[in-house]
């Protein structure tokens, strides 16, 4: 890649929310009002000293932030090549990255006087970190969910009514996370005053993606000086990996590292089954083609006719047909390189880091590890690989035992 | 003159108000939606509008989930709303067609190749939910150009600082939403609306016809009261999802033109 384009990759979306053809805002007119609402609060406290001064505070006594930067050294020489690094995001409160992002926008939700949070979620792992930050502010909370995922997320499910939401199984289309978003947008068109619509991936209309990745930013941003910390001043990761749904976790990660052109990026998609024509799978970047839902225009699972179709993985957290605007450039500029690991090989990487490192990871990094396995043997060992370890595997076991064959009924 | 334009004279010279009717094409098939959709101008109604199916509409309510989803079991594409507004014109050449729906089967399909398949096939207007004039460079502009009407719609949040933008590039009529909500979600009263239409009215001389929630004579003539006229689209939808037959459900659409006609 030409070497002036560096120094560019940082400063999008345009001021209509796109990344070259991606990105906009394709929402109902009842909506637009609301997001340029948004978006001029969160540019006022995006510059607010104090806004950033309460979210350092929360991350760093409520979420426990800073997430360690850990050596994985029985994983490194059992790969025997790359030098592998996990960022542990998954040691957050709730159990993934999903609360970094939530932390941000239920502030900026209170500081505009919205009382009713509502919220999507696959594997629940947003939902439940809404939840969350809803009954630690003592906030009105409803979560939209698929009805398949209600099922196969049961303890989920039961977090989040624990915690004092209402969650409310989606049937309407197929029952899915791309259909939960929809309710969820059918409920803030309907409960437009006081209700403030809390996205859990770097998707929906400007300004969400850009704002769900200045606030998962965090990751990225601590990684630099982690590493610098360990590795030498100015020592740079040479590959960051992370695994995508909607992509929020790997914007985090990327981010910061967009203009360092020594840095290689690589997305890992949910390749299901296989990416072919069955269509059993979520690598939309690998498998489908720029169309516009939910409020942006992104790479999607299609057919011909435009219609959306259902994406499939082991992962309840990566079944989503889309993926964030931004990733979409990313891949059409070539900054970033997306590739897909199937569920077999995500399962693999799942036992191998539960056996060589003690760390039980949830399926969708477990997909972000699965290549770290295939490429680390073939890199020296000076090259320096960090992996966003971004949630852990407690709410994935009852799956992984069903797939490996273990009866859990005692 | 378009035949939009045409069709709001001829009511304007006849001191009428506008019935509008909406149907899911392809819904519950596409032999019993061509039936239908011929059906309408005979029973009172005044411009059609043809519902693309999408598998994701998010500004509609479950009854008009349904049918998109009745529609696409049954085999309904872009293609064939296409075709049946072709057949419709065989048989009516002045009841203007407003095809209603989504993005992105449009952006699917090509927004140059769809705008000239629509104007061959006699399609007038073009309602596109999750459009905003925000994005009027993706479909809006390029419709106006090919000659179509592009209408928009206004809602109670659409505030007076922004009613200019959202008139700039409208043409045809302007399509208020009584609440804020779903389509099929409860209907607001004529004594809500009249001051949003007059609202919206100073900001436009196009007609202004409102819709959502609207589901007997009675709602559509006290609507049509205090506006340009009265959509219905639920209430009909609701009809054909239940198997009535195409007479019932023609008859149920003349009641309604009747109201909305008397006001
Ligand atoms: C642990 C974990 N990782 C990743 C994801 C996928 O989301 P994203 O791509 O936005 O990070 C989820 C979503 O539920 C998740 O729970």
């Amino acid at each position: 890649m030409a070497n002036d384009l560096f120094n560019s990759f940082m400063t999008g979306p345009d001021e209509n929310g796109r990344f070259g053809m991606f990105g906009g805002r394709f929402v109902s007119e009842t909506l637009m009002p609301l997001i340029l609402e948004l978006e001029a609060e969160y540019n006022h406290a995006k510059t607010d000293p104090t806004f950033w001064a309460e979210m350092d505070d929360l991350w760093k006594h409520y979420v426990g932030r800073p997430s360690p930067l850990y050596h994985a050294a029985r994983l490194t020489e059992h790969l025997g090549g790359a030098k592998v690094y996990m960022k542990r995001d998954e040691l957050n409160h709730t159990g993934a990255h999903k609360i970094n992002n939530v932390l941000g926008q239920i502030i900026l939700a209170r500081r505009m006087g919205k009382t009713r949070i509502i919220a999507e979620t696959g594997a629940g792992q947003h939902g439940v970190a809404t939840a969350t930050v809803c009954a630690k502010f003592g906030l009105e909370c409803i979560v939209y969910m698929g009805a398949h995922d209600v099922e196969r997320q049961a303890p989920n499910v039961f977090r989040m009514r624990l915690l004092g939401a209402k969650v409310v199984p989606v049937t309407s289309g197929r029952g899915t996370l791309k259909d939960a978003m929809n309710d969820a947008l059918r409920d803030w068109v309907t409960n437009v005053r006081d209700t403030f619509y809390c996205i859990g991936t770097v998707a929906g209309p400007h300004p969400y993606p850009a704002m769900v990745r200045d606030f998962q930013s965090i990751i990225g941003k601590e990684v630099r000086w982690q590493l610098a910390e360990q590795e030498g001043e100015g020592r740079l990761p040479d590959t960051v990996i992370a695994a995508i749904g909607g992509g929020s976790n790997a914007m985090g990660l990327f981010y910061p590292f967009l203009d360092d052109p020594s840095v290689g990026i690589i997305g890992v998609e949910a390749g299901g089954k296989g990416v072919d024509d069955r269509m059993e799978h979520c690598a939309s970047l690998t498998g489908g083609r720029p169309g516009v839902l939910h409020g942006n225009r992104t790479y999607l699972l299609q057919d011909d006719d435009g219609q959306i179709l259902e994406g499939f993985s082991i992962s309840a957290g990566l079944d989503y047909p889309g993926i964030g605007p931004e990733h979409a450039w990313l891949h059409d500029t070539g900054r970033a390189q997306y590739v897909s690991i199937t569920d077999a090989e995500a399962l693999e990487a799942f036992q191998l880091s539960c056996k060589l490192e003690g760390i039980i990871p949830a399926l969708e990094p477990s997909h972000a590890l699965a290549h770290v396995m295939k490429i680390a043997p073939t890199l020296p060992k000076d090259h320096i690989i960090v992996m966003n370890m971004c949630g852990r595997g407690d709410k994935d076991i009852f799956t992984v035992a069903k797939h490996l064959g273990f009866d859990m009924k005692v | 003159m378009s035949r939009i334009d045409a069709k709001f004279a001829e009511l304007r010279a006849a001191g009428r108000k506008a019935f509008v009717a909406y149907v899911m094409a392809g819904d519950p098939d596409y032999a019993t939606s061509l039936e239908i959709v011929r059906g309408l101008p005979g029973a009172g109604v005044d411009i059609i509008e043809l519902g693309m199916p999408f598998t994701d509409p998010m500004a509609d309510g479950p009854t008009i989930q349904l049918a998109g989803q009745r529609a696409l079991a049954g085999g309904q594409t872009l293609a064939k709303t296409l075709d049946m507004a072709r057949a419709l014109r065989e048989t009516d050449q002045t009841t203007p067609i407003v095809m209603m729906g989504y993005y992105n089967p449009i952006y699917s399909r090509g927004v140059d190749r769809f705008l000239a398949e629509a104007q061959e096939a006699g399609i007038d207007g073009l309602i596109v939910v999750d459009l905003p004039p925000e994005e009027d460079a993706e479909l809006c502009l390029p419709a106006q150009a090919a000659g179509l009407n592009f209408i928009r719609l206004a809602t109670p949040t659409t505030d007076d600082r922004r009613l200019p933008r959202v008139m700039q590039n409208t043409s045809g009529f302007v399509y208020y939403v009584s609440i804020t909500g779903i389509t099929g979600a409860a209907a607001a009263q004529s004594a809500e609306v009249a001051p949003e239409v007059a609202r919206i009215k100073a900001a436009t001389d196009l007609p202004v016809i409102v819709g959502f929630g609207i589901t007997t004579p009675e709602a559509a003539r006290d609507i049509a009261s205090v506006a340009d006229g009265a959509v219905v689209g639920s209430a009909i939808v609701k009809m054909i999802g239940e198997g009535r037959s195409t007479a019932e459900v023609l008859g149920f659409v003349a009641s309604l033109a009747e109201g909305a006609h008397a006001a």
